[in-house]
């Protein structure tokens, strides 16, 4: 079995897993552990039950991963409550992004799921209310800095990441899923609108299952920082398999990702998840997809890319081309984020103004 | 095999592509060319079985950093699985990083145990857990102990099995402070150390060597027996106080590592060991006088 690839080979097919033996548990643990992937490995093979199959040494490091992720739910469960009575008193619906939407949609792949921030999307113009209701709830904002502040309110889809002065948890409030400065403004007055309630008092939504995958798919492949890549791509396996056998699923996907201007990073979930674990996506669906392929030399150029970046930051998963491809990740990531004179004013700033930060 | 079957030449050479260590419950791959902590290795874990070399628990290293830093006031990083925990000591601080860091690789992963942050001894298959701040005398009471007829089980991470409430050895080096040393250096004529190093966190630290029987036994598990909270005291009498559970439960959660973390589990399993534990506070200043209340201990009578 290829050594480099020895954790994507766990979640294509599990039942592999089985006829390890113990040195390459040691390093496929190594790699999952790397990618923050320890919990999914162990909620897929309880779900395939295989767990007992495993030997002893390694299954109780998956063991141990898991076992603290119930207390991290409640924990995320309570703040989610205050975050909704905030908002509530604001007159504003609460719908939950990423890993805390997963969570509350009770996803199957997110089962022991943790994440560092609960991100949340707001309309635009309630934007001052929100924030003044966090803030009497006990969050502050943070970056003090008048040109971060100017940073995150002028030209992001966030204001500045807000902590709550107790508990310490951190919220991002969103007003978009891309920023303004971006190319592409996918209408998120059309992501508010198609949001659905997941718990039974009714106060708490989450995105369509389309608009899930194609955030999640934009947050993937627009962000510069592939630390938790892999993990990502994880996400979107787990949501295109969980989705995927709805009637229907997979024509509203390509068609909303045209609606909301998402065909290109829809392209790229799609081919990186088939690509590194095996994903099944229907035929008809890579050939709607396919709208949102790039020209053949610069598709080429992504999967050397991709292919690389997406693997665990894991020395028994690099080769000599893989810090390069971080780097031209990060920098492609930054051009997309904004056009080129503000990035470069940007850039400036940071380097020669601001602040230097302690340590 | 354990690793005094290795000679000091094959030990370092072992070391450089790395050593395969069995410490209680844990299989350690240690990498390093650093030759105070092989000289510490040598000394202190020579009891110690050399584990099968396909799989371990914690892949760590001890290296020095390619910089002017080599040269300069040189230090020294510890890594788990290439990952750097906490910021670089002092080259000269070598072998306790390694101590702190196996202990941090311990309290950071092993949850499926309750892990207390105590020194921890057996007699007659019950353990006298020691939680304690430090300062309070913990550790040099427990080398005492350990050289008085129990057995040593660990002197900083109680592990509580949560399946079924058992406390499992982590015998590894006990790590002294300051004055600790000569106390127990006059106290224990033959107790082996490594090499003192000044001006650490701590201030100045070394490591005794457990014993040979402690690392022999340490697959063997012990039930709950006594909490005592230490205290020492210049000049004071020896004084056993009796204290409610309540406060017990309160005052061990206070000094557990991941109590928190486990939710319910940990509160079940904190529950049930304050259940079959007798619990006190103990004031001493004289090692002998402690020694001996440590002696007249009863069991706790065995509840149904």
């Amino acid at each position: 079995m290829n050594r480099r690839e020895l954790v994507l080979q766990a979640f294509r097919d599990p039942a592999s897993l089985t006829g390890l033996d113990l040195m390459q548990w040691d390093l496929l643990l190594r790699q999952a552990r790397q990618a923050n992937l320890l919990v999914s490995l162990y909620i897929l093979l309880i779900d395939k039950e295989l767990i007992e199959a495993i030997p002893e040494q390694p299954r109780r490091h998956l063991e141990w991963s898991h076992s603290v992720t119930e207390r991290y739910k409640q924990a995320v469960l309570w703040e989610i409550g205050f975050i909704q009575k905030a908002l509530g008193e604001a007159g504003v619906r609460l719908i939950l992004l990423k890993g805390a939407a997963y969570v509350m949609a009770r996803l199957p792949h997110a089962r022991g799921r943790t994440f560092s921030d609960i991100d949340i999307l707001v309309p635009k113009d309630s934007l001052g209310n929100v924030e003044a209701s966090l803030m009497l709830h006990g969050w502050q904002a943070t970056h003090h800095d008048e040109y971060d502040q100017r940073y995150y309110r002028n030209w992001m889809h966030e204001i500045p990441p807000m902590q709550h002065a107790k508990r310490m948890s951190v919220i991002d409030v969103h007003h978009a899923i891309l920023p303004v400065t971006a190319p592409i403004h996918p209408d998120s007055r059309k992501l508010l609108a198609a949001a659905r309630q997941v718990d039974a008092q009714g106060d708490v939504f989450v995105f369509s299952p389309a608009d899930m995958v194609l955030h999640s798919a934009v947050h993937l492949f627009h962000d510069g920082e592939y630390d938790n890549g892999l993990r990502d791509l994880v996400d979107i396996h787990g949501l295109l398999q969980h989705y995927g056998a709805t009637p229907g699923f997979w024509a509203i996907l390509t068609a909303r990702a045209r609606e909301l201007e998402l065909t290109r990073p829809l392209f790229y979930a799609l081919r990186y998840a088939a690509l590194l674990l095996h994903t099944p996506v229907p035929a008809q669906a890579l050939q709607d997809a396919d709208i949102g392929r790039p020209g053949p030399l610069l598709l080429k150029l992504m999967d050397q890319l991709f292919m690389r970046a997406l693997l665990p930051h894991h020395p028994s998963c690099d080769d000599g081309w893989t810090a390069s491809a971080r780097a031209i990740l990060y920098i492609r990531a930054n051009w997309l984020r904004m056009p080129p004179w503000l990035l470069v004013r940007h850039l400036f700033h940071k380097a020669f103004l601001s602040p230097k930060k302690e340590g | 095999m354990t690793v005094s079957s290795l000679t000091p030449t094959e030990l370092a050479a072992r070391l450089k592509r790395g050593l395969f260590l069995r410490t209680g419950a844990f299989t350690v791959k240690l990498q390093t060319t650093i030759p105070n902590v092989s000289e510490g290795v040598r000394l202190l874990y020579a009891d110690y079985p050399l584990a099968s070399e396909d799989f371990a628990d914690f892949h760590v290293s001890l290296s020095r950093p390619f910089n002017l830093r080599r040269w300069f006031k040189p230090q020294v990083w510890f890594r788990l699985e290439g990952i750097a925990p906490f910021q670089p000591l002092p080259y000269d601080q070598s072998f306790p990083l390694l101590e702190w860091g196996l202990n941090w690789c311990v309290s950071y992963h092993a949850n499926s145990y309750l892990m207390i942050h105590a020194a921890v001894v057996e007699k007659d298959g019950h353990a006298a857990i020691l939680p304690a701040p430090p300062g309070s005398g913990k550790s040099t009471l427990c080398a005492a102990l350990v050289n008085r007829g129990w057995r040593l089980l660990s002197d900083e991470l109680t592990l509580i099995r949560l399946s079924d409430g058992a406390i499992v050895p982590l015998p590894r080096p006990v790590s002294l402070k300051n004055a600790s040393i000569d106390v127990i250096k006059k106290f224990v004529p033959t107790a082996v150390f490594s090499r003192a190093v000044d001006d650490t966190l701590k201030g100045t630290v070394a490591h005794m060597k457990p014993s040979a029987d402690s690392v022999v036994r340490a697959g063997e598990t012990a039930k709950p027996g006594w909490i005592i909270f230490p205290q020492y005291q210049a000049d004071a009498a020896t004084r056993l106080e009796a204290i409610p559970p309540s406060r017990a439960f309160m005052r061990v959660a206070d000094n557990a590592f991941n109590y928190s973390q486990l939710g319910q589990c940990g509160f079940e399993a904190l529950a049930a060991l304050i259940d079959q534990s007798a619990a006190y506070d103990f004031t001493y200043s004289v090692l002998d006088e402690a020694i001996a209340a440590f002696g007249a201990l009863q069991a706790p009578a065995p509840r149904p």
